[in-house]
């Protein structure tokens, strides 16, 4: 059983109380999508539910890669993989921010204590073509997650808006368990018959993944699967809706979104391995916008997208 | 009188938005309430980061009913014109009055538009302003689609006077007005029911809340310093951070904390800007040492513990960050030390673009690097120094410091160039070529960093104009006009002599280089595929703009350098309008040989801007106005030009032949004046020819009967035009 009173004493009890809190509050606590992203905002379960009329609710753990933020395990803040906790509630509930703020009570944050702030910052994705208004919300002067309401995904209006709440977990926890190097933070409980540390579970791939992030993956490889996935992505969405072997009306909206995705990640990688220069970065950027504002026009045709059938 | 009390309350509001906000509030709602006929004694308008609130007193309880007289058509006018009469007015023909006029019986309409309650009209002038609201941005939630900063939750509005108060009823989007309002989020977040503003503002209070963003501006400034002084500190001011963390709290509570002591060695600067960016902090110094050893933060709450855990959460994010900083500078230094230097950022400076069509912040570097040492000797610097300091100056661009907070750009190029042991002209210059910025800002004086700053700013314009993106209107993307106004004021403020055209030309070639080479670079670069991708036929890797050059005064010089001399002439013109230079003066000096040498140009502008305010100065221009008019219309008469050969034996009248005498003195008395650059001394010069002129004009008839006589005088009137023109061009002068 999960202790849901007094301060949690692991990152993956914050993780937990996270989740029970959030499926008492009425959200599909889902499971991290299976493809490298670079934020929980790419899970179609944000991503593309955003988009159309169907209301909307889901929680979920997304692990994420930023290789260009790779430090070998050694910088106390910065990871190439870390874990975002991730909500999104369509149409935005009008109490979303007590919401919020009842999370952080959830995971042994005390408000009378605390001094907890919402500080303008507008969200914007130029890869995803989305923004949002919203806040970075302090706590004590730190950020410890991302208020949006989404205004544009994929070049679409979102009608109706979608609240998206998104916390940095490795930090949150490191705050909330008074731990300063993410390394040294336990993982399960202290006294657990065999302890575990974030190092003990990352330190390693920390390391091997910067050394390969940064010098070993092969950019030709890279290139050609980015130029790949673009390829497929429109082929995919090129197809006729009517699936001549069913008879069925078939959109397929996701599996042209994961090659998105994939595109997306590749593109993080290039970066990371210090191939694209400046001016080719906005047009990279610009070719993975197109192909999520085509997945995006393909969702709305879709059920899920709210299109009648 | 009633008075009205409005509040908007809502989601956290940007704290920049505020104020604004506030004011927009006032000036929608009292602007229509007035057009609708409700006058007040007075509005206040107040924010908080969750609230705008806006107060009015003495407002009428209804609009004044509206009597107006209107005069329609004729008695037995054609039916049409009398029934579009009426429907304009909205009467029938019954209502119309007739009355006897002096041109026959017309009829009048007699329109009231009845008087119409306060409330009703607040209601309407409320809805439209929130609909209607200009946010710099602004958005949706929820299902609906009402548009505000963020979420509005509710609207407070009522009208009170002795009777009590009473809500104005609005309904938008589902959202209904009502008398009451939230304190505190956390401290006091219940429902508050108020009844007018005095009432609002005290229960407010009590639910920690201090309405006025200018009262909680003062409080935290007064505890900061109250705390720092207390300590034998003080605070560094920043107006601008307060006002902002004024609108990140209802109830500021001040709390001061210390910096690990492993930080302090950092630049002040660094750790200024470090605590103001990231986390709002106000930095406190100790006046002894000038060094930066605490940071005063403003928490929204009190807590049991006084603020002590706000306090330590806050300082451990702030020894995360600084530990940042830190890294960066200690990084940056071993660089800065190393043998490469500075150097190695230059180089890195290859990969970084400047602009898609003029190549590399390098590329960029060379060129500045080129016209500082053209411009040194002109400056009284040392042509190396200056180079050097070019070459350096912009370094710090890839430091990593720099990358994490650009605006310390030039700042930390003084630090490492001093590490770097580089000598201090050089190190000066890497923070002051940026200077001015504003109109605030002070000018470098040190030749160095004046030949560095003149030509980092004299390559941003040539190098624009070479790829044709001038500003139009208000665009002004690459701030040109802030270039062009900071090159005049070096010039200006250090004496310098140059001859701007040679500069600009000198460095347009240099831009044309580089635009064939950034051309010939992405032809190899794309290699088979250029011609694909570009759509372009063909291109030769040669200049990308076809140079046209012009003939100015025996010079020929690139037609883009001679558009650019106007943008400056233009730029002078908005700065010494400022100092109060007339416009149409600088015009009769710009239309003068060497207009290029802005130190010459202005002096001219100034001396004869003084003259013209003497009485000499007006009564001269006025003769040399009618001398230029006589013969401008003589000349067009006779389609001849009259410039040569006035004759003394031919004058008739004293006068005449005192003008020939003046004008002989004049001429050589104006001429070395103006050679020696002493327009005081010309301009008194001219000053001599007033009499003269005045009593010529008095005496004599220019267009005599005898041909001889006239052309001989006309000739004597060209004299003037010529002596005259030799200190500016007094045809541009108006009056």
């Amino acid at each position: 059983m999960t202790q849901t009173n007094g301060a949690p004493r692991s990152f993956q009890e914050i993780i937990l109380r996270l989740q029970n809190y959030w499926a008492a509050k009425g959200c599909a606590v889902m499971q991290p999508y299976d493809m490298e992203v670079g934020a929980g905002t790419f899970h179609p379960a944000t991503t593309l539910r955003s988009l159309g009329s169907k209301a909307w609710a889901a929680a979920y753990v997304q692990p994420s890669r930023r290789p260009t933020d790779g430090r070998y395990g050694e910088n106390p803040n910065r990871l190439q993989h870390y874990y975002q906790y991730q909500v999104l509630i369509k149409p935005s509930p009008p109490n979303l921010q007590e919401l919020y703020l009842g999370s952080l009570e959830a995971i042994g944050v005390d408000m009378a204590m605390h001094d907890i702030r919402f500080v303008e910052d507008d969200w914007e994705s130029p890869t995803l073509g989305a923004w949002g208004l919203g806040w970075e919300v302090w706590c004590d002067g730190m950020e410890v997650s991302q208020f949006t309401y989404f205004q544009q995904v994929g070049g679409h209006d979102c009608h109706p808006v979608s609240g998206e709440l998104t916390y940095g977990l490795e930090r949150l926890a490191m705050y909330v368990l008074g731990v300063d190097h993410v390394m040294d933070m336990p993982f399960n409980d202290p006294d657990a018959l065999i302890p575990l540390s974030y190092g003990d579970v990352f330190k390693q791939t920390e390391e091997e993944y910067a050394r390969w992030n940064f010098d070993v993956a092969n950019t030709e490889v890279l290139l050609r699967h980015f130029e790949e996935a673009e390829a497929e992505c429109a082929a995919i969405l090129a197809q006729e809706h009517m699936d001549p072997k069913t008879g069925k009306r078939i959109v397929m909206a996701h599996p042209a979104y994961d090659q998105c995705i994939k595109a997306s990640h590749i593109f993080n990688l290039l970066d990371a391995r210090g191939v694209i220069s400046v001016t080719e970065r906005q047009a990279y950027i610009g070719r993975v916008r197109a192909l999520a504002k085509q997945c995006a026009d393909a969702f709305v045709l879709t059920e899920a997208g709210g299109h009648a059938a | 009188m009633p008075d009205l009390l409005i509040e908007l309350f809502s989601e956290e509001i940007p704290a920049r938005m505020q104020a604004r906000a506030a004011e927009d509030l006032k000036k929608r709602v009292t602007d229509g309430l007035v057009e609708a006929g409700l006058t007040y004694a007075g509005a206040a308008a107040l924010s908080t980061p969750r609230r705008l609130t806006l107060a009015v007193d003495g407002l009428l309880a209804e609009s004044p009913t509206i009597r107006e007289e209107r005069k329609g058509p004729k008695k037995g006018a054609p039916d049409k014109a009398i029934e579009g009469f009426l429907r304009g007015a909205g009467l029938t023909r019954e209502q119309l009055e007739e009355r006897e006029t002096p041109k026959g019986a017309v009829y009048f309409a007699m329109i009231e538009k009845p008087g119409r309650p306060a409330a009703e009209i607040i209601a309407e002038v409320l809805e439209d302003t929130i609909r209607n609201f200009p946010w710099p941005k602004s958005m949706r939630w929820g299902a609906g689609s009402l548009r505000w900063v963020r979420p509005l939750h509710s609207i407070l509005c009522i009208l009170s006077d002795e009777a009590g108060a009473s809500v104005v009823d609005l309904d938008i989007d589902g959202i209904k007005s009502g008398n009451t309002t939230r304190g505190h989020r956390f401290m006091a977040p219940e429902e508050i029911t108020v009844t007018g503003f005095d009432d609002y503002a005290a229960k407010l209070k009590r639910a920690h809340v201090v309405l006025d963003a200018r009262e909680r501006a003062e409080a935290i400034w007064q505890e900061a310093t109250n705390q720092a002084f207390a300590n034998g500190l003080e605070v560094v001011e920043d107006k601008g951070l307060l006002a902002e963390v004024a609108g990140l709290v209802e109830w500021p509570v001040v709390l001061m904390g210390a910096i690990d002591e492993e930080f302090l060695a950092l630049p002040p600067e660094v750790l200024q800007t470090s605590m103001k960016e990231h986390q709002k902090f106000f930095s406190v110094k100790n006046p002894k040492t000038g060094r930066i050893e605490k940071f005063i933060t403003v928490a929204n709450r009190e807590t049991a513990d006084n603020g002590a855990t706000i306090l330590a959460g806050n300082q451990k994010v702030l020894s995360a960050r600084l530990a940042d900083a830190k890294f960066f500078w200690e990084n940056d230094l071993r660089t800065a030390k190393s043998e490469a230097g500075m150097g190695s950022w230059v180089e890195n400076l290859g990969n970084v673009t400047f602009h898609n069509k003029l190549g590399t912040q390098a590329a960029r570097i060379d060129r500045i690097a080129a016209l500082a040492r053209e411009i040194a000797p002109v400056v009284g610097a040392d042509a190396d120094l200056a180079e050097q300091a070019a070459r350096v100056a912009k370094a710090d661009l890839s430091s990593e410091m720099v990358y994490e907070f650009p605006e310390l750009q030039g700042l930390m190029g003084r630090y490492y160039a001093e590490a770097a042991g580089l000598p201090s002209a050089v190190a000066n210059a890497c923070e002051q070529h940026y200077s001015p910025l504003g109109p605030g800002d002070d000018v470098p004086s040190e030749p160095v960093s004046v030949a560095v700053a003149l030509a980092d700013k004299l390559d941003t314009l040539t190098g624009f104009w070479a790829i044709e993106e001038t500003p139009t209107g208000s665009k002004d993307p690459f701030a040109l006009r802030r270039a062009a106004l900071g090159v005049i004021r070096l010039v200006l403020e250090n004496d310098v002599r140059v001859a701007v055209l040679d500069q600009f030309s000198s460095q347009l070639a240099r831009a044309d280089t580089a635009i064939s080479q950034t051309i010939a670079a992405e032809q190899e670069r794309l290699g088979e595929d250029y011609r694909q991708k570009t759509g372009a036929a063909t291109i030769q890797g040669g200049p990308a703009t076809i140079t046209v050059s012009k003939d100015v005064g025996g010079r020929h010089i690139d037609e883009r350098a001679i558009d650019l001399l106007s943008f400056f002439h233009d730029r002078l013109k908005v700065f010494l309008r400022d100092q109060g230079i007339r416009h149409d003066v600088i015009d009769a000096c710009i239309a003068m040989d060497g207009n290029d040498d802005l130190t010459l140009l202005v002096k001219r502008a100034r001396a004869l801007e003084d003259f013209l305010k003497t009485e000499d100065g007006t009564n001269l221009l006025q003769g040399f106005k009618r001398a230029n008019n006589i013969l401008s219309q003589a000349e067009e008469k006779d389609g001849v030009e009259y410039s040569y050969g006035a004759d003394r034996k031919f004058a008739e009248d004293d006068t005449e032949k005192a003008l020939f005498d003046a004008l002989e003195a004049g001429g050589a008395a104006i001429s070395p004046a103006i050679e020696a650059e002493d327009f005081a001394a010309a301009m008194r010069g001219m000053a001599a020819l007033r009499a003269p002129i005045d009593a010529f004009f008095e005496a004599v008839q220019v267009n005599a009967d005898s041909d001889i006589v006239r052309r001989n005088r006309l000739n004597l009137l060209s004299q003037i035009r010529q002596v005259c023109g030799q200190v500016a061009d007094l045809t541009k002068v108006e009056g």
